[in-house]
């Protein structure tokens, strides 16, 4: 398909590869944000191309990895209710919650049904007028257009019966929060083009010049990380920090003002959980109040426990760099993508189910 | 989770000012998909695809000049 096979030639991957071993005169580690782009670098093994002075470190970018158990179990309890049916996007259905995931509750049968996109919610809504239809919001800023507009449309409809479970996270204020931490050892960042597609350059640059930290753009195919990869290193090597936009296909400098504008239409800012991390200020969406009353939580009386930490899992750790999925002695024996125990073994985007995917001893 | 597919957009199928809706072709599969956030998607743009809308307008001549660098690369090296 165009701009996926151009993205993935060979002679180019062979390359770059190259040309990063060139280049690549000291030790640096390079944190890819986006789960997506992990599971990229795992597949097709550009783990194994780049030189072994190049740590990598996979970070907290896959929504769903991050939603917190809490919220999950509240999903759960929601969906267990008599007239509710609970939409949700395929990746969430196997997560777990603090007992019991949402395919357990759907085989007990409650009604849970996938959706493509938000927007199917409503016709769902539509159809079954007896129903109370509640869409579990899990996204960053590249869901959060879709999301958004499933609410807006809904207000213009006047849907009575269709509310969200928001769960939405912010990627700029997760890096920030990793960056600030003590422990920290991350030199350079490839930043997500889908994310940055949506949000533009804005919130990166300030990144880059507090931390004096190199960021790259980059798009999701082979070629796009291998060059991502490249771009950070020259600036390391270089002694540079700045931000470079290579996925400039898909990022315009502003980001998507339509899809920003509808952002700001229903939601504001708020504090957010992250699974694994915990709590980071102004790093999730909530409805704003002119949309309060879509909020399930508001229509739904429903407890939901606290979460525990996740025991012996050191994802956190491994979200920071300081130690690879290989190296916790739960991952492949207590812990495996049926059994996870911890935030980066829930999702094929998470970093220690992309090691045990793909079975590779990766440095 | 934050995949967007590329595809081409080869019809619009609603104008609606609010919830523009086109098809688009994802190498011989084709989807309704929402244009909302490209108001200025034509008919022969690709288009990157999240969750049932275009995110982005996919710039030809952005991906082209890249791939150009490095096949030029390429032709330096051999
Ligand atoms: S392998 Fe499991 S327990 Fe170990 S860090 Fe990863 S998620 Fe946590």
């Amino acid at each position: 398909m165009k701009y996926v096979q151009e993205y993935r030639n060979p002679k180019f991957v062979k390359d770059l590869a190259k040309r990063i071993r060139e280049i690549t005169t000291r030790n640096w580690s390079i944190m890819e944000v986006c789960g997506g782009q992990t599971h990229s670098i795992l597949k097709f093994g550009i783990d194994q191309l780049i030189p072994e002075r190049i740590r990598l470190i996979h970070g907290p970018g896959c929504p769903v990895c991050v939603t917190p158990a809490s919220i999950i179990d509240k999903a759960l309890a929601i969906g267990r209710l008599d007239n509710v049916i609970l939409c949700t996007f395929g990746d969430m259905v196997r997560v777990p919650g603090i007992n019991d995931n949402l395919l357990q509750a759907k085989a007990s049968g409650s009604d849970i049904r996938v959706i493509y996109s938000p927007i199917d919610c409503l016709q769902i809504a539509r159809e079954n007028p007896d129903k109370k239809v509640v869409f579990f919001a899990i996204g960053f800023e590249t869901t959060a257009p879709a999301n958004a507009m499933a609410v807006f449309q809904s207000e213009k409809l006047k849907l009575s019966n269709f509310s969200i479970l928001p769960a939405q996270v912010l990627i700029p204020p997760a890096i920030e929060k990793l960056l600030s931490d003590e422990n920290c050892r991350i030199d350079g960042i490839l930043a997500p083009g889908h994310v940055c597609t949506i949000i533009g350059l804005k919130d990166y640059k300030r990144i880059s010049r507090r931390f004096n930290i190199p960021i790259v753009i980059t798009g999701f195919e082979p070629v796009d990380i291998l060059d991502g990869f490249y771009h950070v290193v020259s600036q390391l090597e270089d002694n540079q920090a700045c931000v470079e936009n290579r996925y400039s296909r898909s990022v315009r400098d502003e980001g998507n003002p339509e899809a920003l504008r509808i952002i700001d239409e229903v939601f504001d800012v708020a504090d957010r959980e992250w699974r694994g991390i915990g709590m980071i200020p102004k790093s999730g969406l909530k409805l704003n109040e002119r949309y309060a009353h879509y909020d399930a939580e508001q229509r739904f009386d429903v407890d939901s426990a606290v979460d525990e930490a996740d025991s012996e899992c050191i994802s956190g750790l491994v979200l920071q760099g300081v130690m690879k999925p290989t190296e916790c002695s739960s991952f492949g024996r207590e812990c495996t993508p049926e059994h996870p125990l911890g935030a980066t073994m829930v999702s094929s985007e998470g970093a220690c189910a992309a090691y045990y995917l793909y079975k590779r001893n990766s440095k | 989770m934050c995949l967007a597919v590329p595809g081409k957009l080869i019809e619009l199928i609603d104008n609606d000012e609010l919830m523009p809706v086109g098809k688009v072709d994802f190498g011989g599969v084709a989807r309704d998909v929402i244009l909302a956030y490209v108001p200025d998607a034509k008919i022969g743009d690709y288009v990157n695809v999240h969750a049932g809308f275009a995110i982005s307008i996919i710039d030809a001549e952005e991906a082209e000049q890249i791939l150009q660098c490095f096949q030029q690369l390429e032709d330096i090296a051999e």
